[in-house]
């Protein structure tokens, strides 16, 4: 027989055994399961975060914030200085004549959780009619917009599904007023965890004069870093500017750059932990099955085609348990909604994506640990001497 | 005592066996220590906090800044002791790496409000008397090598200054020290005096306070206090929410949220997976030695002695595995950079402890109850059950083949119909 031929017969001949290694072979499968689907699990969700974050971050739009601050909720502008910025020449112009910018206050507000007394820290956004326009992808989902001069809110998709009390109709207490919540809108990004408001109508119930930030559309994406170098340079301002893409990256580094040491570690240790099991399960295959690898060696059977036969038990078992894991991540996380601090301090709701770039990862791993589980396993089996296996028990 | 030597030459038997185990129970309570060590960050590490404290914040957020003028109002309430009141500052020192809390108080407020806190006389009344002063936590100035007498620059990101500048200059003025041990682990925060602060501040943010921190009297009268200063603010357009300290800090560490919840599901698989490996591994132990158990049973070893025999062997496993990987993952938490201060604390330790425990009766007992049973007749003859896993396994297996089975038959069954 060809080293081809006797390696087909012998690995069947030991796959089809391996229903009579049950709970062995299991170990192996559940182990790489536990091990692909909690990395999976953990790094669909820096994605989801990512997406949700950083996603759609443009770089023909820039964020004005006050000089120094970390991120909106810690910027100040005056109405002066709105005003000013707005005029530079870097700002592209709408039909009307008007400049494409919109300067918007973030307050905090809480939101309550179920069954819990502390509330959820959310941001309640005031917007001027351009910040609409700025935002293309913004839909309403139910209900109408606001209207200015009310006490009106609107409420992000994400923000709804994820706290108690945002339906449309329910009215919320914020300084002594009343706030009717009047339709849910989504945008697809970190907006769709806030609460959206006219800004003046913010502005004079929170007794704030000025705005948190300025979004301004540009002429094109070349033109943040001379504005930049303008407003930078005004002795009028102290601002910081930069492009839309960089403020949400900036925004999001922090939360995702946890997760992702947090999955390594955790995928590291796992990883080591189901190689052991795996080659724990594949040594008392191996010498569950000495007697019959004698055998198949005093027939004439090649080492060559016993390693592989080893290798294929445990790759294909590893496999099974590399596919099952991403499945069982898939099922359980792929849209799950959750919510967690986000970059100003208030709660950014977002769905982990599972990503078929995730479940390739997850399985790869899973060959890899099959791969060294199996190696050591194989060797020993290849190179029992044929008369000490034939006496084995 | 006497059967320390059986045990382990049992574990012994199959030296490759019991190390690849025992390497990956270390695995598995290595994360188990570092999954709770986060865990441990992220809730219930406001126990110390006790109950004799309010808090009293704005309804909207705690960053929304209450006036100060609510504060006489709070203090006529009756039963209240004495009231804080608390800006936080937002300072970056330096690089903005190893990040500390900083917060703007009146010194005599803090130290009647805060008795946790010890320090020199002459260090409360320099305090007190100094209007750029700040006090430092032991820790934190062990940290950044500060003496009394050194000046801070802090960059704040929340506060300008009147002229615009965000640099503000502080007088470390004295260090103060945690009541006991508990707190003093806590000492790595930074008080301002509030008289620099408000004075330096931009004039239309004078008079704000921030939260109050309310100290009273009888802790039973808490929530008969927060109603009452609640009731005095409702309507107006600083309406107030008050709880106990404990929950205000809990609410900080539920802003993470889902996270907690995450990092458990981590570790219950973890736990399923760890679990599964080794009990199949002694089950697996046991059945080869089967005849050997029934020999200890002829030398007149009780059916109760063998089983414990089997289950002190389980427990050997889980405890040295679990002791390893508990210690790795403390070593571990040292060598994490500082943006990541976990310790595997008693309450980790605790944990590790019982899922010792809960391992040991789950992976120990179906082959202890076999050898348990074991007749000894049968077993010199080699005549060993199936483990009691193994079992459930193979009915598991013939129940799906049967289903797929049928499900074959049928299909060549309505095969045959639709030919007929």
């Amino acid at each position: 027989m060809s080293i081809l031929t006797q390696t087909r017969e012998i690995v069947m001949l030991n796959l089809r055994s391996i229903p009579d290694r049950l709970a062995p072979s299991l170990v192996i499968v559940i182990g790489i399961a536990g091990v692909v689907g909690v990395l999976v699990a953990l790094l669909s969700m820096s994605t989801g975060l990512k997406q949700t974050l950083g996603g759609n971050g443009r770089d023909d739009q820039a964020v004005i914030t006050r000089g120094g601050s970390q991120g909106e909720l810690s910027s100040f502008l005056a109405i002066a200085s709105m005003t000013l910025i707005k005029q530079d020449r870097a700002i592209a112009r709408g039909a009307d004549g008007l400049p494409l910018a919109a300067g918007e206050l973030i307050v905090i507000t809480e939101v309550p959780r179920p069954g819990q007394s502390t509330g959820a820290n959310v941001t309640m956004r005031g917007v001027e009619p351009t910040s609409f326009r700025l935002r293309p992808d913004f839909t309403m989902v139910e209900g109408r917009r606001f209207r200015p001069g009310v006490q009106e809110i609107i409420v992000g998709d994400g923000a709804a599904r994820q706290f108690e009390g945002l339906a449309i109709g329910n009215q919320l207490r914020f300084r002594g007023g009343t706030w009717t919540i009047v339709g849910h809108f989504r945008s697809g990004d970190a907006y769709d965890s806030e609460l959206w408001t006219d800004r003046d109508t913010l502005q004079s119930a929170f007794g704030r004069a000025g705005v948190s930030s300025l979004l301004a559309q540009l002429r094109s994406a070349n033109d943040v870093e001379p504005m930049k170098a303008r407003l930078v340079a005004d002795p009028q301002l102290d601002v910081d500017v930069r492009s839309q893409r960089d403020y949400y990256t900036g925004q999001s580094e922090g939360l995702t750059s946890v997760i992702g040491f947090l999955a390594t570690i955790v995928a590291v240790i796992m990883a080591l932990g189901a190689t052991f099991g795996a080659l724990n399960t594949m040594y008392s295959a191996v010498s569950a099955r000495t007697r019959e690898i004698g055998t198949l060696r005093a027939l004439g059977f090649g080492a060559l085609p016993v390693v592989a036969s080893v290798m294929a038990e445990s790759l294909l078992l590893s496999l099974c348990g590399g596919v099952l894991g991403a499945v069982i991540a898939y099922l359980a996380f792929n849209g799950y909604a959750v919510s967690t601090l986000g970059g100003g301090f208030t709660q950014v709701a977002f769905q982990f994506a599972v990503t078929p770039g995730l479940v390739m990862l997850g399985v790869t791993l899973a060959l890899g640990i099959g791969f060294i589980g199996g190696l050591a396993p194989a060797i020993r089996a290849a190179r029992i001497p044929v008369t000490d296996a034939l006496r084995a028990g | 005592m006497k059967y320390v030597g059986l045990v382990l030459s049992g574990l012994l038997r199959r030296k490759l066996r019991t190390g690849l185990t025992l390497l990956a129970l270390l695995m598995a309570f290595t994360l188990l220590g570092l999954l709770q060590a986060v865990n441990s960050l992220f809730g219930g590490a406001a126990d110390f906090l006790g109950a004799s404290r309010l808090i009293t914040q704005a309804s909207t957020s705690f960053t929304q800044p209450l006036p100060m003028r609510l504060m006489p109002q709070i203090e006529a309430v009756p039963g209240v002791e004495s009231v804080m009141h608390s800006q936080f500052f937002g300072g970056v020192y330096q690089d903005g790496r190893g990040f500390f809390p900083q917060f703007a108080v009146n010194p005599q407020r803090l130290r009647d409000t805060y008795p946790e806190w010890v320090m020199a006389e002459d260090g409360w009344r320099q305090f007190i008397s100094t209007r750029d002063g700040a006090i430092v936590g032991r820790n934190l100035a062990e940290t950044n090598g500060w003496k009394v007498g050194d000046i801070v620059p802090l960059n704040s990101f929340i506060w300008t200054k009147a002229d615009g500048s965000r640099t503000w200059e502080w007088r470390v003025v004295g260090i103060f020290d945690g009541r006991d041990e508990e707190w003093s682990e806590r000492a790595n925060i930074m008080y301002l005096n509030y008289g620099q602060f408000d004075e330096g501040r931009s004039p239309a943010a004078r008079g704000l306070a921030g939260i109050f921190a309310v100290r009273i009297a009888d802790p039973n009268e808490a929530a008969r206090i927060a109603a009452e200063i609640d009731a005095k603010f409702d309507n107006s357009s600083d309406e107030t929410k008050t709880q106990s300290e404990q929950e205000f800090q809990l609410g900080f560490a539920r802003q993470f949220g889902d996270i907690g919840a995450i990092v458990n599901l981590i570790t219950a698989a973890v736990f399923f997976s760890i679990l599964f490996l080794t009990g199949v591994s002694m089950s697996q132990a046991v059945r080869e030695r089967i005849p050997e158990l029934a020999v200890l049973k002829c030398l007149g070893f009780t059916d109760r002695q063998v089983m414990w025999l089997v289950l002190a062997e389980a427990f050997a496993l889980c405890l040295l595995g679990a002791l390893a990987g508990m210690l790795l993952a403390s070593a571990l938490t040292l060598l994490l950079p500082p943006e990541f201060p976990i310790t595997t604390d008693l309450r980790v330790w605790i944990i590790a402890g019982i899922s010792v425990l809960v391992l040991t009766v789950m992976i120990g007992m179906p082959p202890a109850m076999t050898a348990k049973r074991l007749k000894i007749v049968d077993a010199l003859a080699g005549r060993g059950d199936d483990s009691p896993l193994e079992r459930l396994l193979h009915r598991g297996l013939d129940a799906v083949t049967r289903l797929f089975g049928r499900r074959e038959d049928e299909e060549e069954h309505a095969d045959q119909e639709s030919r007929a």
